[in-house]
């Protein structure tokens, strides 16, 4: 337990100093919000007003940004870099480790979103969602299937330089095939069987059935199903694949 | 004496390439040992089954009373390895990265004592990012001595070095054998083998060629070479009696009334037995 606190306070401090991340993982989604917002806030989207929806696809950007694009990408830096190789040398004991850095990704998304709901109620009058609890919990369960997803895909990444491309080619196709930003019933049927595959829809789905439709958690089993066994994909990859050392040749 | 280190007929193959083929060695505790030779000799894959990175294929390694490839944490409080590449968080300044790794051992040492012990007094708030290769390579060192090990692992320790930055990192790890601790070190530097190592071991194509201290290396090898010019051609001659055979020459050469030129006696250095040790056999 001391050495997870010791681990958590430096990797809270490493992620508040990484620019990369912050631009990336936290700022980007809420210009991107702001933009659309005042674009076609005003609009009507899937019977609620644009900026409403809009505010649930940001979280869902912001949760593929941290939990999944963000920690692939570090994860991926530190094994090539050699740094993952450096802490197996320490008796750091690899579960504390790993799990100091998903609950700082854990963190980080929900800081996140707490500022995504603050930005939506003072810029668009959004109003506070309601459920929290369900609403919380629905977060964290979509952070923790992307953060497994993520660990997953950096075992099957094997150069720095092509983290960021894989991911990249990952998750924007992801963000708007699973209608974040935009009706999905506008897509061509093919692109919407796609979207129906995808984890970010189902995210998407659920927390906008906990915010706007009356929903708690539980009233959404496929949607906690789909989730959960895509979280069940990556963390199997993730045992499978996952290695400490630079990948060599 | 008590021994920090044994390896035993250690093999390790990658697919149909032998990286070792047999290799075996002891190292006393408080020892500087050596292992040389060039790239692809095996020494990164020998020293990285003793740290525990790599699994072996057959033969026996106890390192610190325990075998690296089943170690555990506890095991790990007590070894200090710097890699061949600096890896470390460029964000942390030096003395964050060095309370950073403290934190993970029972029984570190002061940031502070770390920070002098490696010269980077100066540095010690700035980021890793702004240091040069040589003050990286140095707090490299002092993230594997800051745990307080008792054995450390130096995989070629000065690669890259200018020739003042290698002489400040000899200083360094000198200094860490009045702290008495085991340290194996491999590199390719002959001068740097003979200036830190007590006792050195040639790996060449995965087989211990020659092993000793630098001395008995040296002591063993060709004889004395004795050189000068005569007609314009270089004459070599090579003896275990150098002090009978000069004085013959020297008597000769007066009597004719004739200059050696050139005149030069040498006894090999360990550079002439490492080159001869480890270079391909000619058809």
């Amino acid at each position: 337990m001391r050495l997870f606190r010791h681990e958590l306070r430096y990797e809270l401090r490493l992620y508040s100093r990484s620019r990369e991340l912050a631009f990336f993982t936290f700022l980007l989604p809420l210009i991107l919000f702001l933009m659309l917002g005042f674009a076609y806030g005003d609009d009507e989207l899937n019977g609620v007003k644009g900026s409403d929806y809009l505010l649930i696809g940001t979280l869902g950007y912001g949760v593929v940004a941290t939990a999944f694009a963000g920690l692939t990408i570090v994860i991926v830096l530190r094994r090539e870099d050699g740094i993952l190789k450096r802490l197996r040398s320490t008796p750091l004991p690899a579960p504390t480790y790993l799990t100091a850095l998903l609950t700082t990704t854990m963190i980080a998304f929900l800081i996140q979103a707490v500022v995504i709901v603050a930005v939506g109620m003072s810029a668009f009058g959004a109003s506070f969602p309601s459920h929290l609890f369900s609403f919380v919990l629905s977060l964290i369960l979509g952070a923790a299937a992307f953060a497994a997803l993520g660990v997953g895909l950096t075992g099957l990444v094997k150069r720095a330089e092509g983290a960021s491309a894989v991911v990249n080619a990952i998750y924007f196709p992801m963000l708007f095939l699973s209608g974040s930003f935009f009706e999905r019933d506008t897509f061509p049927e093919f692109l919407q069987v796609v979207a129906d595959a995808l984890p970010l829809t189902y995210f998407f789905d659920l927390v906008f059935g906990v915010v706007y439709g009356g929903d708690q958690i539980w009233d959404r089993p496929q949607d906690v199903a789909a989730l959960a066994i895509w979280g069940l994909v990556g963390a199997f990859v993730a045992v499978r694949k996952f290695h400490w050392t630079p990948t060599e040749g | 004496m008590s021994t920090a280190v044994t390896v035993s007929d250690l093999r390790k193959a990658y697919g149909e390439v032998e990286a070792v083929r047999g290799v075996s060695f002891e190292i006393a505790a408080g020892e500087i040992f050596g292992l040389l030779g060039p790239n692809g000799a095996g020494k990164t894959t020998t020293v990285e089954i003793l740290e525990g990175y790599r699994e072996r294929d057959a033969g026996s390694v106890t390192v610190l009373g325990a075998d690296p490839a089943r170690a555990d944490q506890r095991w790990r409080e007590q070894i200090g390895v710097v890699l061949q590449s600096s890896a470390m968080y460029p964000t942390l300044t030096v003395a964050e990265s060095l309370a950073l790794f403290g934190g993970y051992y029972e029984h570190p040492r002061s940031v502070d004592e770390v920070v002098q012990l490696i010269g980077l007094e100066q540095k010690r708030d700035s980021i890793v990012r702004k240091l040069s290769g040589g003050q990286r390579r140095r707090l490299d060192l002092g993230l594997a001595l800051v745990g307080d090990p008792d054995l450390l692992f130096l995989d070629e320790p000065t690669t890259g070095f200018d020739p003042q930055a290698r002489r400040r990192a000899w200083e360094s790890i000198s200094s860490l054998r009045a702290l008495g601790k085991t340290i194996l070190l491999t590199t390719h530097y002959l001068d740097e083998a003979e200036r830190l190592c007590d006792r050195v071991a040639v790996l060449r194509e995965g087989r211990i060629a020659a092993m000793g201290r630098p001395g008995e290396l040296t002591g063993a090898l060709p004889p004395t070479e004795i050189r000068y010019r005569q007609d314009g051609r270089e004459v070599v001659l090579r003896t275990e009696e150098p002090t009978r055979m000069l004085n013959e020459l020297t008597q000769k050469a007066l009597a004719d009334g004739r200059e050696l030129e050139a005149l030069e006696v040498r006894r090999p250095s360990l550079e002439e037995v490492y080159l001869s040790l480890t270079e391909e056999e000619k058809e």
